[in-house]
C-alpha cells in the first residue's frame, strides 16, 4: 500500500494580542489508503486544528507556521487557494461535528448535494447529478430519498442530517475523508449507527478516513491506528490493539481509565484531574507534567522525545528512555 | 397560507378599529375646537358650521356616524379646506409621499447592502471605519439636519439641485436622500452584522469543505442567510418612511400626507387627523403582513401559523 497522506512536523499556530498561540506544535503522522486513523484527545488538545490545517481552513487568526503536508504526493501547503478549492469535497472532504448547524437552512438537501457535483464533475448533466444523489442517500441508508431531496435541513432529525453530510462528503468518492466528532453530538444508539456506516462505506470507497474524537469507545471498532493528541503535540501513536492492550503514555491511561463501563458502579468515574496547559505558555518540561501522578524530575526539566514502546508504538514520555530502569 | 392570511386581516381590521376609536376620543379631548381663529368667528357662524358637520350632537352619536363613515373608506370632509374630503387628498397627496417613501427605501438598500457586506468582508479596514462612522453619524443625525445640509450644499453652495418644491426629478433628489440616510445606515449595519455571524457559522464551513470558491460561499451560502433580518425589518421601514417623512417633506416645501398631516393638527382638522391616522395604521399593518408573508417564503424554516408542515 502507498501512502496516501504524510504530514511533517506540522505546526498551526493561531496569532492574537495575547500572543502565539501553539494550537498544533510539531506533529508528523502518516496514513495509506483506506486506512482508518483515530485522533484523540481532549478539547484544545490540538486535534481538529490538525484536521483544518490539512483542509487548509484554518479559523480567522490562524495558520500554518510550519512542516508539510504531502496528500497523494502533492505537497498541498503550497497551493493556491484555487488549486485546494479543486481538492476540498473532491480528494479530501470533511464532516463535521454538529449535524444541525451544518447544512445550509435555506436550500433544499438536494440543492447542497448537487453543488458538489456541480462543482467538481462539471460534465454531469442535471438527471445524473440526481442519480447519484439518489444512489448516495439510499447507501447512507436514508428512505424515502425522492422526498427527501426536496427537503430543508430542518425537516431532518440530527441523525438523518449526518447521514447526510456523509452522503454530500462521499459524492465525489474522495480518497480521504476527515471526521471531526461526527458523533459527538448524537445520541449513544446513533452514535454506533454513524460509525457503522462510516466504516461500511470505507469497505466499498476505500476511502481513507481521519477520525477525531475524545471518545476512545467510539473508534475502537473502525480505526486501524490512533494518535493521542496532548496540548497541540502527538504523545503516543499505535496501533488500535495495542493502545487498547498496551497503552504506554500515562495520559492514556488517563483517557481509558476515564471511560465509563457497564461493570462500573455509580460515581465511579475516573477523570484525569486538572486541565489542559495554556498554549500561550513557551514550554520547556513535558506538557502533562503537572497532571500525570508519575511525573519524575526529568519530567519537569525538559520535554522528552519519541521513544519506541513497541511495534509501531512510539510514546512522548520519559518512561521508555533507554535509561528508565525497566522494573516497575 | 389563506386561513392564516384571513385571520392576519381579520386582526388588522380589529387594530384599525381600535385606533380610530382612541384618536377619535383623543381629537375630541384636545382644548380648543375646529372654529376657532385668531380672530374668533362670531357665535351663529360657530353654532351654523358645528350644525353643518352634527359638531352639535351627543359625542356618541359622532362617534357613530363617523365610525359607520371609516367602515365605508369614507373619512368625511375637511373641516379646513372646504372644497376637498379627507379621500381627495389622500388620493392626491399619497402618491407623492410613496413615490419619495419608496424611491428612498430602494436606495437605502441598493446601498446599504452592497456597503454591508463591504464592512463585513473588509472588517476593521479602511473602508470598514469609513463606512462605520458615516452610517454612525447617519443613523444619529435626524432627517431634518440632512436635509438642511442638502439644501445648504447641493442647493445653495454648490447649487446643482434646485432647493424645494415638487414636480421635476431634480426637485425628488433631495428629499429621497435625506430620507434614505437613517434606513441606508440602519440596513448597512444590520448587513454588516448578519454577514459576521453568517460567515462564521458551521453550514458556510462546510460550504468551503466542499470545495466552494470565496465568491460562491459569500454570496450564495451566507448571503442569503443574511439578508433575512432585513427582509424582515423591510416592512416597517417602510411604513416608518412613510409616516416619518413629514418633516422632510415640510422642509421641501412637497406636496405629500405629511405634510398635511402636521398641518391638520394645528388646524384642529379632526377628519383629517382621524383620516390620516387610520390611513397610516391600514399601510403599516399590511407591510407588517407583507413582511411575514415574503419571509415565509424566503427562509423555509418559518412556517406561518395554521400552515400545515
Amino acid at each position: 500500500m502507498s501512502k496516501l497522506l504524510e504530514v511533517k512536523n506540522l505546526s498551526t499556530s493561531f496569532f492574537t494580542k495575547y500572543g502565539e498561540i501553539k494550537a498544533v506544535n510539531n506533529v508528523s503522522f502518516d496514513l495509506d489508503e483506506g486506512e482508518v486513523l483515530a485522533i484523540v484527545g481532549e478539547s484544545g488538545s490540538g486535534k481538529s486544528v490538525t484536521a483544518f490545517s490539512i483542509m487548509q481552513l484554518i479559523a480567522k487568526g490562524g495558520r500554518i507556521v510550519n512542516g508539510e503536508i504531502h496528500f497523494n504526493g502533492q505537497e498541498i501547503t503550497k497551493l493556491t487557494e484555487k488549486e485546494m478549492t479543486r481538492i476540498r469535497g473532491k480528494e479530501i472532504s470533511m464532516i463535521f461535528q454538529d449535524p444541525m448547524t451544518c447544512l445550509n437552512p435555506v436550500f433544499t438537501i438536494g440543492d447542497q448535494m448537487e453543488e458538489v457535483l456541480k462543482l467538481h464533475f462539471k460534465e454531469l448533466g442535471k438527471a445524473e447529478r440526481k442519480q447519484r444523489c439518489l444512489e448516495m442517500l439510499d447507501k447512507v441508508g436514508i428512505p424515502n430519498a425522492e422526498e427527501r431531496l426536496k427537503q430543508y435541513p430542518h425537516e431532518l432529525s440530527g441523525g438523518m442530517r449526518q447521514r447526510v453530510m456523509i452522503a454530500i462528503s462521499l459524492l465525489c468518492s474522495p480518497k480521504l475523508l476527515i471526521a471531526d466528532e461526527p458523533t459527538t453530538a448524537l445520541d449513544v444508539t446513533i452514535q454506533a449507527q454513524i460509525i457503522d456506516l462510516l466504516k461500511e462505506l470505507k469497505e466499498e470507497y476505500n476511502t481513507a478516513i481521519i477520525i477525531i474524537t475524545h471518545d476512545l469507545g467510539v473508534v475502537a471498532n473502525i480505526a486501524d491506528k490512533v494518535n493521542v493528541m496532548y496540548s497541540g503535540e502527538i504523545v503516543e501513536t499505535a496501533d488500535i490493539r495495542n493502545l487498547y492492550y498496551n497503552p504506554s503514555h500515562p495520559y492514556t491511561w488517563g483517557l481509558l481509565k476515564a471511560l465509563p463501563r457497564l461493570d462500573m458502579k455509580e460515581n465511579e468515574l475516573q477523570p484525569i484531574p486538572g486541565s489542559t496547559p495554556d498554549l500561550l505558555l513557551e514550554m520547556d518540561h513535558c506538557p502533562f507534567f503537572d497532571r500525570c501522578e508519575y511525573a519524575m524530575e526529568c519530567c519537569r526539566q525538559s520535554k522528552p522525545e519519541y521513544y519506541e514502546t513497541g511495534e509501531n508504538h512510539i510514546a512522548k514520555c520519559w518512561r521508555y528512555h533507554p535509561d528508565f530502569p525497566k522494573e516497575a | 397560507m389563506f386561513k392564516y392570511i384571513l385571520k392576519r386581516v381579520l386582526i388588522g381590521i380589529l387594530t384599525i378599529f381600535v385606533i380610530a376609536s382612541i384618536t377619535f376620543f383623543l381629537c375630541r379631548a384636545i382644548p380648543g375646537g375646529p372654529f376657532d381663529r385668531d380672530k374668533p368667528l362670531n357665535e351663529t357662524t360657530i353654532a351654523n358650521l358645528n350644525a353643518k358637520y352634527h359638531l352639535d350632537d351627543p359625542v356618541w352619536k359622532q362617534y357613530l356616524r363617523y365610525m359607520w363613515d371609516v367602515a365605508k373608506f369614507d373619512f368625511g370632509p375637511s373641516y379646513y379646506y372646504k372644497s376637498e374630503t379627507v379621500n381627495d387628498y389622500i388620493n392626491r397627496c399619497f402618491p407623492v409621499s410613496a413615490v419619495v417613501g419608496f424611491l428612498s427605501i430602494i436606495v437605502a438598500l441598493a446601498l446599504g447592502i452592497p456597503l454591508g457586506i463591504m464592512s463585513a468582508l473588509r472588517q476593521n479596514k479602511l473602508e470598514d471605519n469609513i463606512t462605520k462612522v458615516l452610517t454612525t453619524l447617519l443613523v444619529s443625525l435626524p432627517n431634518f439636519v440632512v436635509a438642511s445640509g442638502l439644501m445648504y450644499t447641493l442647493a445653495y453652495k454648490l447649487n446643482i439641485l434646485p432647493p424645494a418644491l415638487w414636480g421635476t426629478p431634480q426637485q425628488a433628489v433631495m428629499p429621497i436622500l435625506a430620507l434614505a440616510a437613517y434606513p441606508l445606515s440602519y440596513f448597512t449595519k444590520m448587513m454588516k452584522s448578519s454577514m459576521l455571524e453568517v460567515m462564521d457559522s458551521d453550514y458556510v464551513r462546510t460550504a468551503r469543505a466542499k470545495g466552494c470558491s470565496k465568491f460562491l460561499m459569500t454570496y450564495k451560502h451566507a448571503l442569503k442567510n443574511a439578508v433575512l433580518p432585513i427582509v424582515t425589518s423591510l416592512g416597517p421601514m417602510f411604513a416608518g418612511t412613510l409616516t416619518g417623512s413629514f418633516v422632510v417633506e415640510k422642509i421641501f416645501a412637497i406636496p405629500g400626507l405629511g405634510e398635511q398631516f402636521t398641518k391638520s393638527i394645528f388646524n384642529r382638522d379632526y377628519p383629517m387627523i382621524m383620516g390620516l391616522t387610520i390611513f397610516y395604521s391600514i399601510l403599516l399593518i399590511v407591510f407588517v403582513l407583507v413582511t411575514d408573508i415574503a419571509n415565509a417564503i424566503i427562509d423555509p424554516r418559518i412556517k406561518l401559523e395554521g400552515e400545515e408542515s
